[in-house]
């Protein structure tokens, strides 16, 4: 039988490698699919709880996780332009080697 | 049901794993496609269509392929084989990771809400479109203009002024 | 007793109840769903070999020449001759391929086309899956495809496959959003995103021409503007670009031969199928006999009649017309179909507004008016992309 806590066990385990990529990762697009991956397990939390709630405030979840995954459509968006101008700039996309405030 | 669940949930932590962990960038980036995927088909094992469809649409054919493109132009697909893949405090950052996992779990565990589905709510496309119409126009049309400035925002970023030479 | 005695008397019992059996059987979901999956693969597998020979016997006729000939009588054994060739001809993966990603990406190409064609409705009670949200499933299925390019230019590890993807990707990333927009009015109108109404809300006639929506302004100038859209997403001539041979040698699919190259062509055969099942449903009136008196004959027939149609038009346009460049490729998509295509939805909104005309002649008087709107643009739009034609070499900014 599934329950909610199947779901929402998944998802802090999706979140949870997001994070860990994000955080051990080197490269600035890992970084990206890391937070594309955190961004997903909340998507997964608002609609699980929207499926499983008793009396459900109607459509509320499923809102959420539309305009979600239309926000995050446009964090990559910019994410990636300037990961690509970070590039441009360093001739590198290693997150240890950007550090430098001043160009 | 339970089945579907298992598999699906296999492949979503596989695909994450695999796009956060391997170190050619463009299988990362296939992976996380997978795992994209795989979330699309929980959100249709929990009968909400139109976010499984609307998820794959803007997920695997517009996030997956704009990564690709960022990977082609910053020439990050051929990376050397050896070198360092991780920063100098990953074991920090997957203790914070495992860490976060061990304190949600625990979280989650206790906080008794697992309980049974109650009957499949039946979700049509009209309803979404209805309730974005009247509840949610405000934040649609907030959203456009997100939408629009964020897509100037990045050709502005990543364009380069011509150099007249 | 013998394990054949055993498995007689366990075959006596199965014959006794065996019509009870097998009518359970047969409306078993399981049961029902395959049938539906080989009924549908098969008559799409038997189109397309119809098709190709179709294809090579028009571009044959276009050009002056007869065309395959050999293979059977009037050559209608070519495709089996074909398809003999493709399956026996030896599978060659460069060596420095990634050969994992190299193997996937002709199933990642087919795969999801073949689901598309599992939503459309083929006949009033002929549709495999009703999905409430029909025409969003076939777009997110369709990107699939992007991914699949992608997967086998790049791991071909060749310089024209790499290059062949890039411009597929890009060709299908900006033909998308014309395609979507001219979709999206006929939904507006319909009210509905399922396919089976969609093709339901065009079943009235109204003085002696069929409901479809092609017979309004903004279902015209819109199913023009998919039809290119549409050549462009299945990569058909003058948009096939992604594998120019003349250029760019096979583009993506430069690296691939033998049975895998044979899927990919069959990819892209279903996948213009798709498209065109998707045209037909959304504006040509699906199933819908075009007049009333005809209504008698199975819908599935007036489906594959305009089917041929469409694909015949396809072909058509290959013999007919050059290859376009890659630059204007973009200011075609970019600057021509997706204004068009916006300047669509204003037309449905006035033809919508307009509903409730009643002196004489308004249906023609709306009509003209939306029409003209539409119209104007496309000529002003070509004119005046015409008069700053481009000389000289192009500047790529954004991709240095």
């Amino acid at each position: 039988m599934l329950t909610l806590n199947h779901f929402l066990l998944l998802s802090a385990a999706l979140f949870s490698v997001g994070l860990a990529g994000v955080l051990a990762r080197r490269n600035a697009i890992v970084v990206l699919v890391g937070i594309e991956l955190m961004l997903n397990a909340a998507n997964l939390n608002f609609l699980a709880f929207w499926r499983f709630s008793k009396n459900p405030e109607p459509l509320a979840g499923v809102m959420f996780a539309l305009f979600s995954i239309a926000v995050a459509a446009a964090e990559a968006a910019v994410g990636l332009a300037l990961v690509i101008a970070i590039y441009r700039h360093c001739r590198t996309t290693n997150l240890d080697q950007v550090d430098s405030l001043k160009g | 049901m339970q089945l579907a669940f298992t598999i699906i949930a296999l492949l979503i932590l596989a695909g994450a794993t695999a796009a956060v962990a391997l170190r050619n960038l463009v299988h990362c980036v296939l992976c996380l496609a997978v795992a994209f995927v795989g979330v699309a088909a929980l959100f249709l094992l929990l009968g909400a269509e139109f976010v499984g469809l609307a998820q794959i649409m803007v997920y695997v054919g517009a996030v997956a392929i704009l990564m690709v493109f960022a990977l082609l132009l910053t020439r990050n697909a051929d990376l050397p084989a050896t070198g360092p893949l991780v920063s100098k405090s990953w074991l920090t950052g997957v203790s914070i990771a495992a860490l976060v996992f061990g304190c949600l779990a625990i979280g989650i565990l206790a906080s008794g809400v697992g309980q049974a589905a109650p009957p499949s709510p039946q979700l049509s496309v009209r309803q979404i479109g209805e309730e974005l119409m009247r509840n949610y126009v405000l934040p649609l049309e907030v959203l456009g203009v997100l939408l629009t400035v964020s897509m100037i925002g990045a050709v502005v970023i990543a364009m380069t002024d011509p150099k007249p030479d | 007793m013998t394990p054949w005695s055993t498995l007689l008397a366990l075959a006596g019992d199965a014959t006794g109840s065996w019509l009870a059996q097998l009518k359970n059987l047969a409306t078993h979901p399981w049961v029902v769903n395959l049938v539906a999956m080989a009924v549908i693969l098969g008559a799409n597998a038997a189109f397309f070999a119809v098709i190709t020979l179709l294809e090579r016997k028009g571009l044959g006729r276009i050009q002056n020449r007869p065309g395959p000939n050999r293979a059977g009588p009037f050559g209608i054994l070519q495709p089996a001759a074909d398809g003999i060739k493709m399956i026996t001809k030896e599978d060659i993966v460069p060596e420095r391929a990634d050969q994992l990603v190299h193997f996937l990406a002709p199933l990642v190409m087919l795969a999801p086309i073949t689901l598309a064609l599992a939503v459309l409705p083929y006949g009033p009670q002929l549709v495999a899956v009703n999905l409430d949200a029909g025409v969003l499933f076939f777009f997110a299925i369709g990107t699939a495809g992007e991914l699949a390019a992608f997967m086998a230019g790049w791991s071909s590890r060749n310089k024209y496959s790499l290059l062949g993807a890039m411009r597929a990707i890009a060709q299908m990333i900006s033909f998308e959003l014309p395609l979507v927009l001219s979709t999206l009015v006929v939904i507006m109108m319909t009210g509905s995103m399922s396919l089976v109404e969609i093709v339901a809300g065009q079943g009235s006639a109204a003085w002696g021409l069929p409901g479809w929506n092609i017979f309004t302004p903004w279902g015209l100038a819109g199913f023009l503007i998919f039809l290119t859209a549409a050549a462009a997403e299945s990569n058909r001539s003058p948009f096939d670009l992604p594998e120019g041979e003349s250029e760019i040698i096979g583009g993506f699919m430069t690296e691939y031969s033998g049975f895998k190259y044979a899927v990919f062509f069959m990819a892209e055969y279903f996948g213009m199928f798709a498209v065109s099942g998707l045209g037909i449903t959304l504006f040509l009136g699906g199933w819908h006999a075009p007049f009333p008196f005809l209504e008698w004959v199975p819908g599935i027939f007036w489906y594959v009649a305009k089917l041929v149609a469409l694909v015949f038009g396809f072909i058509w346009i290959r013999g007919t017309l050059p290859r376009l460049r890659a630059d204007q490729l973009m200011n075609f998509s970019w600057k021509f179909l997706m204004p068009l295509a916006l300047l669509n939805f204003a037309t449905a909104i006035l033809w919508h507004a307009t509903a409730g005309w009643q002196f004489p002649g308004a249906w023609l008087c709306r009509w003209l008016v939306c029409f003209g709107i539409v119209a104007g643009a496309f000529t002003g739009l070509g004119r005046a992309m015409l008069r700053r034609r481009q000389v000289g070499p192009r500047i790529y900014r954004y991709a240095s």
